[in-house]
């Protein structure tokens, strides 16, 4: 028993793989928050008047709102006015420059991570938008794009190069006023990326945009708007690492999704930030809003995470299910270990008829890491015959380690069927000495046991996403053969 | 000849109850050795300790592997010296393909041995050779490890494993246990496909029904923690008549 807990031990040890800094000059706002801080931020930015008024509405309503208590994560008060609102890599000129322009040490940060861009250029056929900090610094395969009409940008390029649509599907999914958190990012949002996919087209490759946070001290505020014109197809991806700090760094970002009718967005997330140390030290706090609507009939929407880092994770991408025979998907695996938390799950709104909505979840919970699921399967008067199934499970490693499971449901109209299964195990000594007994190290049988219970979410993300979601589950690819 | 495989007063432990009181064995290369034995005389108990399951405290005595001493290694390295344990309960994994584990097992071998590892294509070669032989649908690869497979399914997979992974000495835990006649045909043929001069097994029954298929060398009767009884494969057929009984009263020891 005790030898393998130990190797167990030295597994969950490993020491976080992406803990370092890069030294760059970076031009950041000293911290507070106030109205004169948010007119900086849309001044730098060569904002339109639109959206500075918008921010200022959001500050204001902050302002009126309490931090939320209702999640089971805890952790100390945040000082929103210690932290800076604004930092970006400083270069000569101003905007995104072209990648042969993009500072050595930023590119060498991204092969650190194993995001080698000219490679990834040349090969896979993935476009990168990469965000440093809060400035896009580098845009791939943007003229391949362009051939089809899809725009796929940074957040403020969007808003200089296409401020109408912007100005018309920003903030109604969710609103500005939506939650604290929400509405704080509303106010200082920094970047993020902006997808336009037209009538239509079907994007013929991944889009994929990988955040880092660096600077010490800034809190880093995304904003992603992604719209699926009528009958269009988009497949984006969202990778996450950052370097080691000692203190708790705050990310909220706000994540939108519009289907029209017919159109199918797929968005998938892989969060490795620094999850703290052993003792509980530092590691970031993200607090996020993802939310997709379905607004024509069969549109689709289809959120997959795997959540590995973070101190503390808050996040329950939703679906608003408006059209008719339109449906949500959420696949998502939560990792949490030394003294992880995280709160997770989703929402499922059931507006429209024949509506269908599928949430698979897993948590894995190791050392003190303590993992929620928190779900709400909604089904609104007018929804005849929607259906929903959710399947919520739960693996502890470990005797200190927490699962817990809370899903709310809703239905107003008789027609619906909703089904809820959950299932809390352990792994299990027989499991272990059966793979190590076969030449496997219980590390190796550690993973291949985790792996396996995750399967059915790692399946749904694309080949790509896939392969860092297994490496950062310290797992080979399964299924590799056949 | 010196022995593959040489034991010296085992003791072990569980949960701090003696269970196995001094066992000696000396098995050569090419040698078939039945370990038979009452229920409840630690036959499974001396199966685990062998392939070292670590819920087993070795109190005392040695266990020596072609000059290693086999103690001092973890499962995984004793794997990779050549021992495999066929499970009496092979153990349920859900989600990983079944394909996929034994790939990953005999890389993990071939690693060991210094050997390149195999190729998805050389691998599905081989495998399917394999399964033949051992009378297993291929669906069988893809589904999750042990997961809903029938008690016989659970059996041949075991087999196909050590026919992959071509163990130095075999341990075989009851592994006619639950399986009609003439799905242990098929269990036998493919143990006896493996039989060489360079390889030994150990074949733990309580029945001698199995040793009608697999013919031993050498036969041992386990009671109460001890060997009481050794001798040819005329001793499984006293068994079979007389029962164990006998032996037992004649060592001293009841169950």
């Amino acid at each position: 028993m005790t030898a393998s807990n130990t190797q167990i031990d030295r597994l969950l040890n490993r020491e976080y793989p992406a803990g370092f800094v890069t030294d760059i000059d970076a031009d950041s706002v000293p911290p507070g928050l106030s109205e004169d801080v948010i007119r900086l931020i849309s001044a730098r930015k060569q904002e339109p008047e639109f959206l500075l008024d918008w921010r200022l509405q959001a500050y204001h309503h902050w302002q009126t709102m309490p931090v939320p208590q209702w999640s089971s994560v805890h952790y100390p008060p945040i000082d929103f006015n210690a932290l800076s609102y604004y930092s970006s890599p400083k270069s000569r000129k101003p905007g995104p420059a072209s990648l042969g322009e993009v500072d050595p040490k930023l590119l060498e940060t991204y092969a650190k991570l194993g995001i080698p861009l000219a490679e990834q250029e040349m090969l896979a056929g993935v476009a990168v938008d990469a965000v440093f900090d809060s400035v896009s610094v580098a845009t791939t395969f943007k003229d391949k794009l362009a051939e089809y009409g899809i725009i796929f940008c940074s957040f403020s390029e969007a808003v200089r190069e296409h401020p109408d649509l912007v100005r018309q599907y920003l903030g109604t999914v969710v609103p500005p006023t939506d939650n604290f958190y929400a509405s704080l990012n509303s106010a200082v949002f920094s970047d993020g990326s902006f997808v336009y996919v037209p009538k239509g087209v079907r994007c013929p490759m991944e889009l994929s945009t990988y955040f880092r946070i660096n600077a010490a001290n800034t809190g880093q505020f995304e904003r992603t708007l992604i719209i699926a014109d009528e009958g269009s197809y988009v497949s984006y991806l969202e990778g996450c690492t950052a370097p080691m700090r000692d203190e708790n760094q705050l990310h909220a970002a706000v994540v939108e999704l519009v289907a029209l009718k017919d159109a199918q967005i797929k968005y998938s997330t892989v969060q490795n930030w620094y999850p703290g140390d052993e003792q509980g030290r530092g590691g970031i706090y993200n607090f996020v809003t993802k939310r997709g609507a379905c607004r024509g009939d069969n549109a689709h929407i289809s959120w997959t995470q795997v959540e590995t880092g973070s101190a503390i994770t808050w996040k329950y991408p939703s679906v608003l299910l408006e059209g008719d025979h339109s449906v949500g998907e959420f696949y998502s695996v939560a990792l949490t270990s030394n003294f992880q938390q995280a709160d997770t799950g989703t929402k499922m709104i059931h507006i429209g008829k024949h509506t269908r909505s599928t949430i698979i979840s897993k948590g894995i919970s190791a050392r003190h890491g303590q993992n929620a699921y928190r779900g709400l399967v909604k089904v609104l008067k007018g929804a005849d015959g929607a259906r929903n199934y959710t399947q919520c499970d739960s693996l502890l490693i470990g005797d200190r380690c927490g699962a817990h499971t809370f899903p709310y449901i809703e239905v107003k109209n008789p027609t619906a069927r909703v089904e809820h299964e959950a299932s809390t195990s352990r792994i299990g000594e027989d499991q272990l000495f059966y793979c190590r007994s076969r030449g496997l190290s219980a590390e190796d049988a550690v993973t291949l046991i985790v792996n396996g219970f995750c399967k059915q979410v790692l399946n749904e993300l694309p080949m790509e996403f896939a392969v860092e979601a297994q490496k950062l589950l310290g797992v080979n690819l399964e299924g590799a053969v056949g | 000849m010196t022995a593959m495989l040489t034991i010296r007063d085992l003791h072990v432990a569980v949960d701090g109850k003696p269970i196995l009181k001094g066992i000696d064995l000396a098995v050569k290369a090419g040698e078939v050795h039945a370990i038979m034995g009452p229920n409840g005389s630690g036959k499974s108990t001396f199966a685990h300790v062998l392939a070292g399951r670590e819920q087993y405290e070795v109190t005392g005595g040695s266990i020596d592997f072609d000059g290693q001493d086999l103690l001092a290694l973890p499962p995984e390295q004793r794997a990779r010296a050549g021992v495999f344990l066929a499970f009496q309960y092979p153990v349920e994994i859900p989600g990983v393909s079944n394909v996929y584990l034994l790939k990953t097992a005999l890389n993990a071998l071939r690693r060991h041995r210094g050997e390149a590892e195999l190729d998805a294509m050389d691998f599905l070669t081989l495998v399917k050779q394999r399964m033949a032989l051992m009378q297993i649908d291929e669906d069988l690869l893809y589904r999750s490890v042990n997961t809903g497979f029938s008690g016989g399914e659970k059996k041949r997979n075991e087999i196909l494993q050590m026919l992959m992974l071509e163990p130095r000495l075999a341990i075989l835990d009851e592994t006619d246990s639950g399986l009609d006649i003439d799905a242990l045909q098929v269990v036998a043929d493919g143990v006896n496909s493996l039989r060489s001069s360079e390889r030994a097994f150990l074949v733990v029954t309580h029945y001698q029904r199995l040793l009608n298929y697999i013919k031993p060398d050498y036969v041992h009767v386990l009671a109460g923690g001890r060997m009481v009884r050794s001798g040819g494969p005329e001793l499984a057929q006293q068994l079979e008549q007389r029962g164990y009984g006998w032996l037992q009263e004649a060592a001293g020891t009841t169950p």
